[in-house]
């Protein structure tokens, strides 16, 4: 495949290494080459994933990670902890449902705890925004922001923008779309800021009470109206409804949502002929989504985001835990 | 008694602007004379120093009589948010009495049973027990009615009703202002009108009961506006803020630091600069500490679990400073904002410097430089959000009814 965009990713500057961070905490403080580095690094997992029975390497062999969910996931979870066995670690997982933060231990008490236990990473979700940043303070390893509050989700932003690159041959210049409960949204947040690093144009639509304030100043052109967004669009991200994160109404009924903010055959038929469907997961559908649309064979690339999910993660694992392996050039 | 001087001060007068070159003769824990120096056994050298009335600090939540000494505060109108809650009058009585001698500690007490927004207190009760005002505490009322058979029943005892306005409607869960900072992080927050909306309903309700109502804590252009039009009416309200929303915008809450996470939140630029306007203007009265020290099992969590409140008491005086500095307002007119009108809102015979008051004075050396280090405050916490600002003005001496502290 062709990689076109104005940021090559072998021209990152010399000097230093590659991807100059100890931790993975959010996009907003990547430059554009280190994004477009990680991504470059994915595309020799998208070959090994796919390479029939012996899906295995040993880069990380002897390693061990720590998966720390303090909120309830399944595929992130899941793709974290193969992409980790698929390198050679050794991978633990700790739900926060059997764990210790129960019982009324600190979240530091937790890290510590975790610290102590000599991980060679630790990757972490939490639903309090800021929680991940607070915990790779207080540990010496790598830590990866596996979603917090909603802050960030650095590793959906990339696993989306490695799909549309493969899809559409490069980020720059694409319009995305992406609609739903943006003000909830730590999938929204990564990706508005991963592709507008990367030069996409970015609307974002959502229902005035699930719009941020200010969003516009991070390169977003709000919309409210659905169809209005749609036209000239090359992708269309759809976010599901965080019910979780609501405190009182924020729409009259899912069904009312949808007539407004769901995107079925009529709305698609909007976009551009050969628009992309993406959708981090999970679905709701006949709330944000129809069926036909999901289930689209050539436009839906819901079930390739997540091929690509195991690619970037195994990425990210790779290139965080490099300076600890001892690799030569990573400082 | 003790019967002493301070020589050659540069005295804060009542209603001056700048300092006048006095001696000072305290006899019997008061001021006797105001003028020429009286020979007495005992006496301070106030020579570059600035003899100013001991600060009164409107609105605290914590006796903390470490940071309180270092920041000049001889007097703290304490918030009825203790544990127990300052609802009945054994606990206000006790507070009246914790800090004497050498602090006095004035409760306000509790609007409210538990501060519970719905179930009056027994605020002639409390008054009795040395209450000097009455409080809504860290939230305010949502229910209209109670608020308005508060400030009737508190019109009527002529006790003060300081008010926390914060619509809980809009405020909801919000942990910071709407803006780009809160979107960028990632936090749950309000609009401003979430404070314009609560300020204009208690003005209405003020005009409607006559009560005196006190804005503890005006943070945005709008609320000011509302507080302004309503003095320009005549209505008896007063209002204050603290530092932190004269000095900081929402910027300071990045990477999500939780010693500037406040109550009300942090605010916009925009607005941070219509609070510096409001107090060259004259449209706020008191500026405050809001003394909140608290530990890292408060603070050492993620933003939105962590508790809002700021140690404000040591960097109150240094800070305020600052405005003179600026040019923002007069040195005299300074210490009306920390000293003589909240004794005024108060009634507390206090916060001048004149004949016949009580001694409770500072010396002040207005340019000695010194760091605010949250490691190595006085206070029972170091969660200041100023850590590392270098600042101006540090107490020297400081006389509580004439007595050294």
């Amino acid at each position: 495949m062709t990689w076109t965009s104005s940021f090559a990713a072998d021209s990152f500057p010399s000097g230093s290494d590659a991807f100059p961070h100890k931790h993975l905490l959010g996009i907003a403080g990547l430059q554009p080459w280190e994004i477009l580095y990680i991504l470059k690094e994915a595309e020799q997992w998208v070959k090994l994933n796919r390479a029939g029975a012996a899906k295995h390497a040993d880069t990380l062999s002897g390693l061990t990670i720590i998966n720390a969910f303090f909120e309830n996931s399944t595929r992130t979870l899941l793709s974290f902890e193969i992409a980790g066995k698929r390198l050679g670690a050794d991978v633990v997982n700790m739900h926060a449902a059997q764990s210790s933060v129960k019982k009324g231990e600190t979240l530091i008490d937790t890290a510590m705890t975790l610290n102590a236990m000599r991980a060679d990473a630790i990757v972490i979700r939490h639903g309090s925004s800021g929680a991940v940043q607070l915990i790779s303070s207080k540990v010496d390893c790598p830590v990866l922001n596996a979603g917090d509050g909603s802050h960030e989700h650095p590793t959906q932003a990339l696993l989306d923008a490695l799909t549309i690159m493969r899809r559409k041959g490069k980020v720059e210049g694409q319009t995305v779309v992406i609609c739903g409960d943006v003000l909830h949204s730590r999938v929204a947040r990564s990706n508005l800021f991963c592709l507008k690093s990367l030069g996409a144009e970015v609307r974002v639509v959502a229902p005035p009470a699930l719009m941020p304030s200010g969003i516009e100043a991070f390169g977003a052109i709000p919309f409210s109206n659905f169809d209005a967004a749609l036209n000239g669009a090359d992708v269309i991200m759809m976010l599901r409804l965080q019910n979780e994160r609501m405190q009182g109404d924020f729409i009259p009924s899912p069904r009312e949502y949808f007539h407004l903010y769901g995107l079925d055959e009529r709305r698609l038929a909007l976009a551009k002929p050969d628009a992309l469907v993406m959708h981090p997961g999970p679905m709701n559908r006949g709330v944000e989504i129809a069926s036909s649309v999901a289930d689209h064979v050539d436009r839906s690339a819901i079930t390739e985001q997540v091929e690509m999910g195991v690619a970037v993660r195994m990425a990210c694992l790779d290139i965080l835990t490099r300076k600890a392996r001892g690799q030569e050039g990573w400082a | 008694m003790t019967n002493m001087s301070i020589l050659n001060g540069n005295v804060i007068l009542p209603g001056a602007d700048t300092t006048a070159l006095l001696s000072l003769h305290i006899a019997d824990g008061k001021i006797a004379s105001v003028g020429t120096a009286v020979p007495t056994a005992e006496h301070i050298d106030g020579s570059g120093l600035i003899v100013a009335p001991g600060i009164i600090d409107l609105g605290v939540f914590k006796t903390d009589k470490p940071a309180f000494r270092f920041g000049g505060i001889t007097r703290a109108a304490l918030m009825p948010d203790q544990s127990p809650v300052h609802d009945d009058p054994a606990t206000v009585r006790f507070a009246a009495l914790k800090g004497k001698p050498d602090l006095w500690v004035h409760p306000l007490a509790a609007a409210t049973r538990g501060l519970d927004g719905l179930h009056m207190a027994e605020i002639a009760l409390m008054k009795d027990a040395g209450a000097v005002a009455v409080a809504t505490g860290r939230k305010w009322i949502a229910d209209s009615g109670v608020m308005l058979r508060i400030m009737h029943y508190c019109a009527a005892l002529d006790l003060p009703v300081i008010v926390h306005n914060e619509d809980s409607g809009v405020a909801g869960h919000a942990v910071a202002t709407a803006g780009e900072t809160a979107t960028l992080l990632g936090l749950s927050s309000a609009p401003v009108v979430a404070e314009t909306l609560a300020i204009a309903r208690d003005l209405l309700l003020a005009e409607e009961s006559g009560a005196h109502v006190h804005f503890r804590q005006v943070t945005t252009a709008g609320g000011l506006d509302l507080i302004r039009a309503a003095k320009a009416k005549g209505l008896r309200v007063t209002c204050g803020i603290t530092p932190a929303h004269l000095f900081l915008s929402d910027n300071a809450i990045s990477d999500f630091r939780t010693f500037a996470r406040l109550s009300p939140p942090l605010r916009s630029e925009s607005d941070r600069l219509a609070c510096i306007q409001a107090i060259a203007d004259g449209t706020i009265d008191v500026i405050a500490s809001g003394h909140d020290p608290r530990g890292p099992e408060d603070k050492r969590l993620p933003f939105s679990e962590s508790a809002p409140g700021m140690a404000g008491a040591e960097t109150l005086l240094a800070l305020s400073l600052n405005l003179v500095r600026d040019n923002v307002i007069s040195m005299g007119r300074m210490f009306e904002l920390l000293a003589s009108n909240p004794a005024k809102i108060l009634g507390l015979n206090a916060g001048q410097i004149c004949e016949g008051q009580e001694a409770d004075l500072i010396l002040i050396d207005v340019d000695a430089p010194w760091q605010v280090d949250g490691n190595r405050m006085a206070a029972l916490a170091g969660n200041t959000p100023f850590d590392r600002l270098p600042v101006q003005g540090r107490v020297r001496q400081m006389l509580k009814g004439g007595k050294l502290i």
